[in-house]
């Protein structure tokens, strides 16, 4: 077999793994692998204007196709800058093939120019890094790299590849030869564990089966599975902010998000459950509030592919460890087996608990009162909402207070169609990341939901949507306040606002233009909707400016440290509240 | 271990604190070690010591035995943790109890007059230990036995002139015919 360079190494790999995008920006120690992307046509580049945008951009692409997202990017500062995308990637289980040049191996440790230990750096951020030092090794490390990103749990790998050796030449190793060799531990479902969980859910009075991302990762097929499960036993479902889509969200069955800016009536049927089905969540602290007054009265199943989640936060009653679809494939044909007709025969069961749930919905936890003046934060929302749901729409955010809006008003009826930073919570995330949408997606409707605090993070990557003429919207919700910290000053320092305000916000109209973008300003509501249109109509990247109420705040919300059932539904409710020391202190 | 200041976990670690030991077989590569003990650091687990060295030429396999503490709870969480580590093959722990063999190694250097030196050989004949360098003012000598009995020795024969201490961590076997199942829990 011939013997090829480093660098054409790297992208045969790619081509075999069907690498269609590669996000990246070039440099110093990363140009021979520049230069070899002219001879692979199918491969395209997609040059963002700061490496974060990519990283956020292939987590897009990611997130929205099922594939792993690719990022190339130089050492040092090219590679710095990658980090905190990586880490987004590494909380939400978004796979992600990074790879980055270094300097050549002889300068390795002498402070070179350009030189940082990308591998150190990046070792607690990723699921696996490697520093090759050996050209022979680097076909078996480029390989192992997309096995390790998208199997089991998924997320980024790094690998980081020293100029030196992407000029050095070796034979190339078939991808086949590789995963073949990996030592794969296949977990085996329980088939005693599945008896009494099925069990459980047969004599289950107030079930509720609270899904995660982790059923979006796991694939269409689980999302499918997910929606038989909670059609054959009639359960109310609620979900994390990462699962939102896998199940209807216009469904009767379906309660709302969960979890700190949840809806009553999810957080109250969590509380009072007596059987809570835990399907590819992690019990996060957004959605769990008080540990110790967690869900007093429930028998907990938790099914998830990372044996670190069990038991980590919430002590479980059964667990069972794999891939949804799999495990939920298992435990379908178990419950019918046994239980064959049980919907029919259940309905009576937990008839009592349906009408205490829908006693919570009663309270219409979400309303808010649209006046003729200023534009609330929610009912733009709703009105994009309204204006985009008979068309496949695809929606990501930034982070704080339009982020919550969007998962409390925005209701997706399929998985990868919501895009949001979870776990990190990485404002300047959303247009970047809709850029990576929009190529995976050609055609489709995709919605940046922004801030106007976050949008200026990243901002500069309205200059690559207009380069590959990528028609994303970005829908600012513009309150002129880091909305969501200035709700926390508001119920947890006195109303101290500590530089929460940003006093010289552009006119993001005029920016539009100077971007070559295009520039739409909604102030009132009765506009709101023929602008929205407007905005839809465009077949050119849109920054959207709606001008919204500057103080509305955040509802339901529980604070630090409370339980699921001691909610904030209104402002009234949060003059009363008292937060303790200790919950002050968290985040 | 501190209390945990967060109130999201406020009464959540009631359990005792046990002293356990780790033994992680890892794959012998570059930054394997930093990959094991940055996980500690990283999640706030304690490290009271840490021994490794290759035991596997062939298969290129290295034994860390990391010294911790942390309620049963903690524990099972670092390991499940240290198995999602990608170059790392099983995993076993133990408590520090009877049903399991420790040992440790200490080197000890002593200088002192005529006189100290004779009663410090004393000590060290007492305790059997080997010497590996003697001078007519110094000696060196090798002791291995339990943490336990190693802290007596040592203070002991501290009067008399100790002018270096070199100590590795405890070694950790189970006692009997078990083995631990490698990949036993390991989901890549």
């Amino acid at each position: 077999m011939s013997q090829i360079t480093g660098a054409e190494i790297v992208f045969k790999a790619f081509a075999d793994h069907g690498v269609e995008y590669i996000f990246g920006y070039p440099g110093g120690a990363i140009l021979p692998l520049y230069d070899e992307l002219r001879n692979h046509k199918k491969i395209k580049h997609i040059l963002v204007r700061h490496e974060q945008g990519a990283g956020h951009a292939a987590e897009g692409y990611a997130r929205s196709s099922g594939k792993p997202g690719v990022v190339l990017v130089t050492s040092g500062p090219g590679a710095t800058n990658m980090v905190t995308a990586l880490t987004d990637a590494y909380m939400d289980s978004i796979p992600l093939v990074c790879v980055t040049g270094q300097v050549p191996t002889h300068l390795i440790g002498t402070d070179a120019f350009q030189e940082c230990d990308t591998t150190g750096i990046t070792r607690p951020c990723t699921k696996h890094n490697w520093l090759v030092k050996n050209i022979k090794d680097l076909p078996i490390i480029m390989h192992k790299a997309f096995h390790i990103a998208t199997s089991g749990r998924p997320g980024p790998v790094l690998v980081d590849i020293p100029k030196d050796i992407q000029f050095q030449k070796t034979e190339y190793v078939k991808k086949e030869d590789v995963i073949q060799k990996i030592n794969k531990v296949v977990t085996e479902v329980e088939s005693s564990e599945l008896d009494k969980i099925v069990d459980l859910i047969y004599k289950s009075k107030k079930p509720i089966i609270y899904s995660g991302g982790g059923v979006v990762n796991s694939g269409d097929k689980a999302s499918a599975l997910l929606h038989d499960l909670v059609r054959m036993t009639g359960f109310p479902i609620t979900s994390t902010l990462q699962g939102l889509g896998a199940f209807p969200g216009d469904d009767q069955q379906f309660l709302g998000m969960l979890g700190m800016h949840g809806t009553y009536e999810a957080n109250n049927a969590m509380h009072d459950c007596d059987l809570m089905i835990n399907i590819g969540a992690r019990f996060d602290d957004r959605i769990t509030g008080k540990i110790d007054k967690f869900s007093p009265g429930s028998k907990k199943i938790h099914i998830d592919i990372d044996p670190s989640s069990i038991n980590k936060i919430i002590k479980v009653d059964h667990a069972i460890v794999g891939d949804v679809e799999n495990v939920l494939n298992k435990l379908i044909t178990v419950f019918k087996k046994k239980y064959p007709n049980f919907k029919n025969s259940n309905k009576e069961n937990i008839s009592e608990w349906w009408k205490q749930i829908n006693k919570w919905r009663e309270k219409k936890c979400l309303s808010f009162v649209q006046g003729k003046k200023t534009i609330k934060p929610q009912y733009a929302i709703e009105r994009l909402y309204e204006l985009t749901k008979g068309q496949d729409t695809f929606i990501t955010t930034e982070v704080g207070q339009h982020q919550m809006w969007a998962a409390q008003y925005y209701k997706f009826n399929k998985p990868k169609r919501w895009m949001t930073s979870g776990g990190l919570g990485t404002m300047g995330f959303g247009l970047p990341a809709a850029i990576g949408v929009q190529l995976a997606n050609p055609g489709k409707l995709v919605v940046d939901v922004a801030g106007e605090a976050s949008i200026l993070m990243n901002i500069q990557e309205l200059s690559t949507a207009v380069q590959y003429r990528l028609p994303v919207k970005i829908f600012i919700i513009n309150n002129q306040y880091m909305g969501m910290v200035r709700q926390w000053q508001e119920l947890l320092h006195e109303k101290n606002y500590a530089e929460s305000y940003t006093e010289a916000l552009p006119d993001f109209v005029k920016l539009a233009e100077a971007y070559g973008a295009v520039g739409i300003r909604a102030t009132t509501p009765d506009e709101l909707d023929i602008k929205i249109k407007q905005m839809i109509k465009s077949d050119k990247p849109v920054l959207f400016d709606c001008v919204v109420d500057r103080v509305e705040n955040c509802f339901p919300m529980i604070p630090s440290g409370k339980a699921h059932n001691e909610m904030i539904l209104s402002p009234e409710d949060e003059k009363e509240t008292k937060i303790s020391k200790a919950g002050k202190t968290l985040v | 271990m501190k209390k945990s200041l967060s109130a999201y976990s406020e009464a959540a670690t009631k359990e005792e604190l046990e002293r356990h030991i780790m033994v992680v077989w890892v794959d012998n590569e570059a930054g394997v070690l930093a990959r094991v003990s940055g996980l500690f650091s990283g999640r706030g687990y304690n490290i009271e010591s840490l021994t490794v060295a290759q035991v596997d030429e062939e298969k290129n396999i290295s034994r860390i035995t990391i010294v911790t503490n942390g309620t049963n709870s903690v524990i099972e969480q670092i390991k499940a943790q240290l198995l999602k580590l990608i170059p790392v093959y099983k995993v076993a722990s133990f408590p520090v109890d009877d049903k399991s063999i420790f040992r440790e190694l200490a080197l000890i250097k002593v200088i002192a007059d005529k006189k100290n030196l004779e009663k410090a050989k004393e000590i060290c004949n007492s305790y059997k230990a080997q010497y590996l360098d003697t001078t007519s003012t110094s000696f060196i000598v090798e002791f291995h036995s339990t943490r336990r009995e190693i802290d007596s020795f040592i203070k002991e024969l501290k009067p008399y002139g100790i002018a270096s201490v070199a100590r590795t961590g405890p070694l950790a076997m189970a006692k009997g015919a078990e083995i631990t199942e490698t990949n036993k829990g390991k989901v890549i």
